[in-house]
């Protein structure tokens, strides 16, 4: 009996290549092919300006430059606007950027002028020799400028607003007017961003003995990065394949496309006639990839002597940079997912999103989520300060129940479909959890800590996260005459472990052997229909895909067995890929490989090896009927789709304890709990994996990582010595984990997305241990000692605030 | 000499892995980048090129060193080991991963391997001033590295487990199994 895979710690296959150092990231190709070009880009120095002129002549006559490109060498789909990718009716002013900026740049980073050379050293000098004039323009940098509007980003966007968006589920002003107790809050999230370890990078080739242009980028959707050059250089599809080889970790960043160098390079390549490579340095990754995170919320809510919400009222305020190509869809995150596993009983949600001259803002690890949960969570606890109730009672108060799904929530997600919840059980989460801290004993350990001067803090963050968004994922399975099964599926990988967790899905599904089987991701010219890794939407969405073709494969082979076998289908089982009449032994005659049944499946005229004889046609068909039916196609294949009509709703709880120095207001992290339904786990050594490095990412976030820009639009902390992404030194030493494994109904696995999970609640949670341990609400993130320290002083000012806050907050 | 750019070159001869390259490169190459392209070994990666992440981390004479603070020339006659370098000979052409490298796979150490070429050679390095290292000894050992997928809580458990192994404590044969007790 073949082991069963699915929901098992398998290794992952792909490791051997990377600990051997054969992983083939986008830099590591074609290094050997003397032909191949490099390049760099000239990028704005100013956050807005108007470019007056560019004068290249110093560059062209430089030994080892071959071209230089500015916007005025650009013709045709090149010279117009990069695409905006998902267009919204409320995204009223949607701007984007040309790949080579036009007469006005919009952020320091902002590219203007591409050059090729034979290494990136010589590149970089040219593009240090080209000259551009500027007029200089005010620019827009941070949300109160930009709400303030007292200068615009682009001159026929008023008010800086690109869209307003508004949604409401009955009124909540008026139950808020009506409710027994109201509040308001004030709440901030600062810029951050996914920083993957490999910036991004492309590398394009044209060969013109095939007449066809190969492309290789580091990115979240091959296919997209096809569709887009195709149509911007002018090419049929067909003469376009896009490669997504080893990826250096995504989180978001990597699926906004196409960079203007995805253009660029295989223009380069196309036009030279030679291979070119563009390779993102980690400045670059700073001041021209993206960013997320920035907002601002105000939050009214009314609410009964129980802490049921009557009413939840938010306003917010999104900043998107200087560009929009992903659309809205980070602010709909937020205006969505902040609901959580709660049900207000009336909701309103008014978000603007606003342009400033910095980094455009597309989606990062969380995407829009992080921000939801931290003002959620925020309102919950300041709700039980308001009553003196423990935070974990105002929040089953409000749980959805677990006889309530499917629970529509009368609003309009991400991808346009009603957000209508699935599935889970919010109390046994939660149950799980303080189980998991040690909730309910943490008094005595505060009591204890104290008495040695010490001072600690508990929080509490709980998130509902849609994961596998549409609108499809596809595969392909290849069943070879060897044995051997090839299958591809179109969306990329990052590290998440693709290749071992969907040959876990076949080998299951298929009975075959985990060995045999060899997964492709990324590649448009094995699955040339696909949409992306982003979401947390690859497991569901490409390994339901992959579940549905491995069966049509399955089907086919039955048939053929059974009519080789003269037996029943029904009477037939696969196990490690032999095809056998249950119930009897190895004889001869009730057995056959798959591979000999992939050879039967496709009727030959030629035999090309000793098994392919028996496909031929004096050996095998039945003379009365075509070698293959008109319903059948030769080989041994499957393909299906996956399109849910849905997303997929996983949640979780976290729960943190820290220790804030009385002194110095260091904050060290005692103890961290995860409580984790993504529904059933393919392998749990990879969902373990994503939740800690989501965590780790969420540590990052909520108490080191943020983007420093100063008035002018520079960014001051553009490199890892000064942007504090953590160490080993600044995580948990431990992440206590507890699964509950709540299957979805939407998909036939019944799984959940699981890789933003870790950093959802990360902000929500310390804020609340924090203001736990110091008695004082913390309204602001991400929060370092100074700020706390200085926000000691400031309720050290105002001794009555401080113990009203002290008291409210306890427990 | 100069090369295709006019830029004056020099013969370095690079002792990697036990082979020796002899590379023309100019005096501001870096070795980080004359190891990838012009010895073709890419399995020493870049992630930040001013010091910071340790993905670039090489062995020069037995110490970790990052290669992007480097220059090639300055390297000439070091023994230089790379990622590629670390597998032990036991007659397969590809030969058997190291106990470190073992390590990783076992504990689920790595997710998009970017970093992780740093993190084998600091902790190879590591593990031979410090066979024996505590839990604490061993977050110190990879305290100057830089991973963002794994949250590092596998890569700790790996240095553990290599210990283990390098001692022969615990089984070298693969299999996650061995998660809980490394
Ligand atoms: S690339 Fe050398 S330390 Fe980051
Ligand atoms: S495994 Fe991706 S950066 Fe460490």
């Amino acid at each position: 009996m073949t082991t069963k895979l699915f929901g098992t710690k398998v290794a992952r296959v792909e490791d051997q290549r990377f600990l051997r150092g054969q992983g083939r990231y986008v830099d590591d190709l074609l290094h050997d092919d003397p032909r191949l070009l490099h390049s760099a880009v000239l990028r704005s120095p100013h956050a807005h300006a108007r470019i007056t002129d560019i004068d290249v002549s110093d560059v062209l006559d430089l030994d080892g430059v071959l071209a230089v490109w500015t916007y005025d060498d650009l013709t045709g789909p090149m010279a117009e606007p990069l695409p905006l990718l998902i267009p919204h009716p409320t995204l009223t002013h949607g701007r984007t950027q040309y790949a080579l900026a036009k007469d006005e740049v919009n952020y320091v980073g902002e590219a203007i002028a591409f050059v090729v050379a034979v290494d990136r050293y010589v590149a970089e000098d040219a593009v240090s020799r080209i000259r551009v004039d500027y007029d200089y323009l005010e620019p827009v940098v941070g949300i109160d400028a930009a709400r303030a509007a007292q200068r615009l980003v682009h001159d026929d966007v008023p008010g800086n607003v690109g869209a307003r968006m508004e949604q409401e589920n009955g009124d909540a002003r008026a139950a808020i007017a009506d409710a027994p107790h109201t509040l308001t809050l004030d709440l901030d999230i600062e810029r951050s961003a996914c920083t993957p370890m490999e910036g991004r990078g492309t590398v394009a080739r044209w060969d013109p003995d095939t007449s066809r242009l190969t492309v290789w980028s580091s990115t979240q959707t091959s296919t997209g990065v096809r569709g887009c050059v195709a149509a911007k250089l002018g090419l049929d599809l067909a003469r376009v394949d896009v490669i997504t080889p080893d990826v250096g970790g995504g989180f978001g960043v990597k699926i906004n496309h196409p960079w203007p160098e995805e253009l660029l390079v295989p223009l380069a390549a196309m036009t030279l006639g030679r291979p070119v490579k563009f390779t993102e340095d980690r400045r670059e990754h700073f001041i021209s990839s993206a960013h997320e995170r920035a907002q601002q919320h105000h939050v009214e809510v009314g609410f009964d002597d129980d802490g049921r919400l009557l009413g939840l009222n938010v306003e917010f305020w999104h900043d998107h940079g200087a560009y929009t190509p992903y659309g809205l869809i980070v602010p709909i995150i937020t205006s969505t997912q902040l609901l959580g596993p709660y049900k207000p009983l009336n909701y309103r949600v008014v978000f603007e999103s606003l342009y400033t001259n910095t980094v455009m803002v597309t989606p990062y690890r969380g995407a829009g989520r992080p921000q939801g949960c931290f003002v959620m969570e925020r309102t919950m606890d300041a709700i039980a300060a308001y009553l003196g109730k423990d935070r974990t009672e105002v929040r089953s108060t409000n749980f959805i129940q677990p006889d309530e799904f499917p629970y529509e929530h009368g609003l309009v997600f991400q991808d346009g479909r009603e957000l209508t919840y699935d599935s889970g059980d919010y109390p046994a989460s939660l149950a799980k959890l303080k189980e998991l801290v040690g909730w309910d004993e943490f008094e005595q350990f505060r009591a204890e800590m104290a008495a040695q001067g010490r001072r600690v803090g508990i929080g509490l963050a709980c998130y509902v996260e849609g994961t596998g968004v549409g609108p499809y994922e596809g595969a392909h399975v290849h069943i070879e005459t060897s044995g051997k099964v090839k299958v591809a599926t179109g969306l990329t990988t990052q590290g998440q472990g693709h290749q071992t967790a969907f040959a876990q899905i076949v080998a299951d599904t298929l009975g075959v052997r985990f060995e045999d089987v060899e997964i492709t991701t990324g590649d448009t010219r094995k699955m040339p229909y696909a949409v992306g890794t982003f979401a947390s939407r690859a497991a569901v969405m490409s390994g339901s895909a992959i579940h549905l073709a491995s069966l049509r494969a399955k089907e086919k082979a039955l048939r053929i067995a059974a009519e080789a076998l003269e037996a029943d289908e029904s009477d037939l089982e696969i196990v490690d890929g032999v095809v056998s009449v249950r119930g009897t032994d190895a004889s001869p005659g009730t057995r056959i490989d798959l591979g000999t049944v992939a050879v039967l499946s496709n009727p030959l005229r030629y035999a090309f090896d000793e098994a392919s004889k028996a496909a031929t046609q004096f050996s095998v068909g039945d003379p009365g009927r075509p070698p293959v039916a008109e319903d059948d196609e030769p080989g041994l294949e499957g393909k299906d789709f996956y399109s849910p009509q849905r997303s997929t709703f996983a949640n979780g709880m976290h729960a943190v304890i820290v220790e804030t120095d009385p002194d110095t207001a260091e904050i060290t992290i005692l103890k961290y709990a995860v409580v984790h339904d993504c529904g059933h786990l393919i392998n749990p050594m990879i969902v373990e994996g994503q939740i800690h490095g989501g965590v780790a990412q969420g540590v990052g976030g909520a108490l080191y990582e943020r983007m420093v820009y100063d008035e002018s639009g520079q960014l001051l902390n553009a490199s890892f010595m000064d942007f504090l992404m953590p160490y080993v030194t600044e995580v948990p030493t431990t992440i206590d984990i507890d699964h509950l494994e709540t299957p979805s109904p939407l998909n036939p696995l019944g799984i959940k997305g699981a890789g933003e999970a870790g950093v959802i609640p990360s902000a929500a949670v310390f804020a609340a241990a924090i203001e736990d341990a110091e008695g004082f609400p913390i309204t602001a993130m991400p929060i370092s000692p100074s700020e706390l320290y200085a926000l000691r002083l400031a309720h050290a000012d105002d001794p009555a605030e401080a113990a009203e806050a002290a008291t409210t907050t306890a427990g | 000499m100069s090369n295709a750019a006019g830029e004056e070159v020099h013969d370095v001869r690079l002792h990697v892995n036990g082979s020796v390259h002899e590379v023309q490169v100019p005096a501001r190459r870096l070795l980080s980048d004359a190891l990838r392209h012009d010895c073709g070994l890419t399995g020493t990666h870049v992630g930040c090129e001013h010091g910071v992440c340790g993905a670039c981390t090489v062995l020069v004479g037995g110490r970790p060193m990052r290669s992007c603070l480097m220059l090639a020339v300055s390297a000439v006659d070091a023994e230089i080991t790379t990622v590629e370098g670390l597998t032990e000979a036991d007659g397969s052409p590809e030969g058997r991963l190291s106990p470190v490298q073992q390590a990783f796979s076992d504990c689920h150490g790595l997710q998009c391997g970017f970093c992780t070429p740093g993190f084998l050679t600091t902790i190879t390095a590591g593990l031979r001033d410090n066979p024996d290292p505590s839990e604490d000894e061993a977050r110190e050992m990879i305290a100057g590295n830089l991973c963002r997928c794994t949250g590092y809580q596998n890569i700790v458990k790996s240095v553990l487990r290599a210990a283990a192994l390098r001692d022969g404590r615990g089984a070298t044969s693969s299999g996650t199994e061995n998660l809980e007790d490394a």
